[in-house]
């Protein structure tokens, strides 16, 4: 069954739904070694999607996902904001004027999202990132997808990954973002950025197992 | 002519900045401050960057000074939507920064890498002597 602009705007919802369940520890993440306002800044900047969805409704895949970066660029005032809009804008460039999408162009708009956080926040592996628990998703999505495991059983194992790759933040050292001005005492403690990432990729698991039960 | 653009994470930090600057150029030298979130709290926004960058316009190039963390990521964003005269990040503290770039920008033909030049010199100034 083809992904279609339906099963997109619900997966935003859930998202928007995860983020908002999760906003005050997001938030306390940040306190430890940021500036205390990931939850409630990622909270605003999916709500502001929410509230946007509708508009872009009758629209294709790319233009929902491009209305979402620049939404979340607008209303998110922390790193957040150009990451997360970039990574959305990113990922709805590489689906352009597309309608329906298969289990191969998840692959390509998460690579693209993740192209894109790059891009804009010079991050690496292994700096205490978002970046840690976007690549282990991936890895873990393709090499599902390539065992021909179902797009949901994939996604799933993505999720997973995600969420085990911001677990795996806790002993890194910050090298990027305000955490690193911490240097030695970001040891320890998980990175937001890494957690908001794997709520997101538990929302797009949430979203596919789902639509396979309703299916 | 060369425009500086203040980014703070505090837009009552990032108009202090203008003012200390304006101490020296008096109004020839266009410094405008995008500082604080959308709404006014602490952060930044590529919104105000991008106004901030409009109202900078008829500059021949423009110097953006930051202070850290997303000030950086938010003008770049922000450069993705703007087309306008040159525009140049600077690496150099925001307060000295700013300074040494306005003393540079004062003489009208001062080009964009001149200014963001004299900034970067920043990083080295002395203030206690030994």
């Amino acid at each position: 069954m083809p992904i279609t602009v339906e099963h997109v705007t619900h997966f935003l919802t859930v998202a928007a739904e995860l983020i908002h369940a999760y906003r005050d520890e997001l938030t306390s993440l940040d306190a430890a070694i940021g500036d205390a306002d990931h939850g409630a800044n990622l909270d605003r900047g999916f709500a502001a999607v929410i509230a946007r969805l509708p508009t872009v409704a009758d629209k294709d895949i790319g233009t929902v996902l491009k209305t979402t970066g620049m939404t979340i660029v607008s209303t998110v005032g922390g790193a957040s904001g150009p990451l997360y809009g970039t990574a959305f804008v990113r990922a709805g460039m590489a689906l352009a004027d597309r309608h329906e999408m298969s289990a191969e162009d998840v692959v390509l708009a998460l690579e693209a999202a993740l192209d894109g956080i790059v891009a804009r926040g010079k991050a690496q592996p292994g700096e205490k990132t978002m970046v840690d628990a976007l690549v282990p998703a991936i890895e873990a999505l393709r090499a599902a997808l390539a065992d021909g495991r179902s797009l949901t059983r994939a996604v799933q194992a993505a999720a997973a990954a995600a969420a085990a790759g911001a677990q795996a933040t806790i002993p890194m050292l910050a090298m990027k973002g305000r955490a690193s001005y911490l240097g030695e005492r970001s040891i320890g403690h998980q990175d937001p950025g890494a957690t908001s990432t794997a709520y997101l990729l538990r929302a797009l698991a949430m979203t596919c197992s789902r639509n396979e039960e309703e299916a | 002519m060369i425009g500086l653009l203040i980014v703070s994470h505090s837009a009552r930090l990032a108009e202090g900045v203008q003012e200390f600057v304006g101490q020296i150029g008096g109004d020839q030298i266009p410094v405008v401050a995008a500082g604080g979130a959308s709404d006014g709290s602490l952060g930044t926004s590529v919104e105000r960057i991008l106004a901030g960058l409009e109202q900078l316009r008829a500059a021949d190039g423009i110097l953006a000074l930051v202070d850290l963390g997303s000030a950086v990521m938010s003008v770049e964003t922000a450069l993705e939507h703007f087309s306008g005269p040159p525009v140049q990040i600077s690496n150099a503290p925001l307060v000295e920064g700013a300074y040494l770039a306005a003393v540079e920008a004062s003489n009208a033909e001062a080009t964009l890498d001149q200014v963001a030049a004299a900034a970067l010199q920043a990083r080295e100034l002395m203030k206690v002597y030994e």
